[in-house]
């Protein structure tokens, strides 16, 4: 009898079967899959966003070309001047129109006029970069425009 | 000599949970979450000639300057970004019987009747100083007040708050009755 119960207080834990264990991670990498954006450029300006609580969500990524503006990443070699970045490189500001003009064209015709053009603008620089910017954006016609800026409360 | 067949062996899905996480961890660093947000605002079409200047009442205007010391001058008194909105709200808030208050027309809208519209228009004028993020806070103010009156409107005819309107129709109805007018004047550097 005695020896009976003893058997069964030694019985071992079965083991957790790990089969499902592939489909719960492919659960997740379906989603990961899903909601992912792959950075498109590598950013060679610092960039901190200025914050703001009035903003609203940029809809339709595919219409949005962005234009980085602020102080290199690489002070040593750049300066610390802000500069403007354009696909993967700094540019000029005489740069801006043939950028605008080329993302047009990378767009279908029906599109082009809902090309919104942001601007993401490390909150230090200066406004005098960021006008010219924006008076070659109403020369060529790229009216539609976001200043970019994380959700939060406006440092007073 | 048919029962004889042999018989296709398992294939090893053990190290699917390997590839798997491999997977997973590609996808969980080359991840993004961010989502684009930000202030949009619509740029003005070049002015083709600068000389001809638009006539605008002086008590239409709420001039608003900021200088490359960061500091505001609302119509030529200093200013606060703390005061702002609340002077910006009480500016484009149609006041019909008070003379120094903006012009107030009536138009008829959609959905809404018989409305008072400010004639008001705030103008924006920065130095090329100016820090962005001052620019950015004036900006979100002025956003702030227009987007609290179009609430107030929203309540007032539709009894729900602007943001939780869905329907497109009612959205625009109220977009025309307070229409955002920012005007950005043509940069030029002041003291």
């Amino acid at each position: 009898m005695a020896s009976k119960y003893r058997s069964d207080e030694a019985k071992e834990v079965p083991a957790m079967s790990t089969g499902s264990m592939p489909d719960i991670i492919f659960m997740l990498i379906f989603f990961f899959m899903v909601t992912t954006s792959m950075r498109e450029v590598s950013l060679k300006v610092k960039m901190i966003l200025p914050e703001a609580t009035e903003v609203q969500k940029l809809e339709k990524k595919s219409l949005v070309s962005y234009i980085y503006i602020g102080p290199p990443t690489n002070a040593k070699a750049y300066g610390t001047e802000s500069r403007i970045q354009l696909n993967d490189q700094y540019s000029n500001v005489t740069d801006v129109i043939p950028f605008v003009e080329s993302e047009r064209l990378a767009r279908s015709e029906s599109d082009r006029p809902f090309l919104t053009t942001s601007l993401k603008v490390h909150q230090d620089v200066r406004m005098g970069l960021v006008t010219d910017v924006k008076q070659e954006l109403r020369k060529c016609g790229a009216f539609r425009i976001n200043y970019s800026a994380r959700k939060g409360e406006v440092v007073k | 000599m048919a029962k004889q067949k042999k018989k296709v062996p398992d294939l090893n899905a053990g190290s699917m949970a390997d590839i798997s996480f491999l997977l997973l961890i590609f996808f969980l660093v080359t991840t993004t979450m961010d989502v684009d947000s930000g202030i949009t605002r619509r740029l003005p079409p070049p002015v083709e000639n600068p000389e001809m200047d638009v006539k605008v009442k002086e008590r239409n205007i709420m001039n608003v300057m900021i200088n490359k010391y960061d500091k505001m001058l609302i119509n030529g008194k200093p200013g606060d970004i703390a005061t702002l909105k609340e002077m910006t709200k009480e500016f484009a808030t149609p006041r019909p019987s008070d003379e120094t208050a903006p012009e107030v027309e009536v138009k008829n809208i959609e959905l809404l009747g018989d409305v008072m519209l400010s004639k008001g228009v705030v103008s924006l004028k920065n130095d090329r100083g100016t820090s962005y993020l001052m620019y950015i806070s004036v900006q979100n103010e002025l956003a702030r007040a227009f987007n609290e009156l179009r609430d107030e409107m929203s309540l007032k005819h539709f009894n729900q708050h602007y943001a939780d309107l869905t329907d497109q129709d009612k959205i625009d109805a109220i977009n025309k009755a307070v229409p955002v007018r920012i005007s950005e004047a043509e940069p030029e550097a002041i003291q």
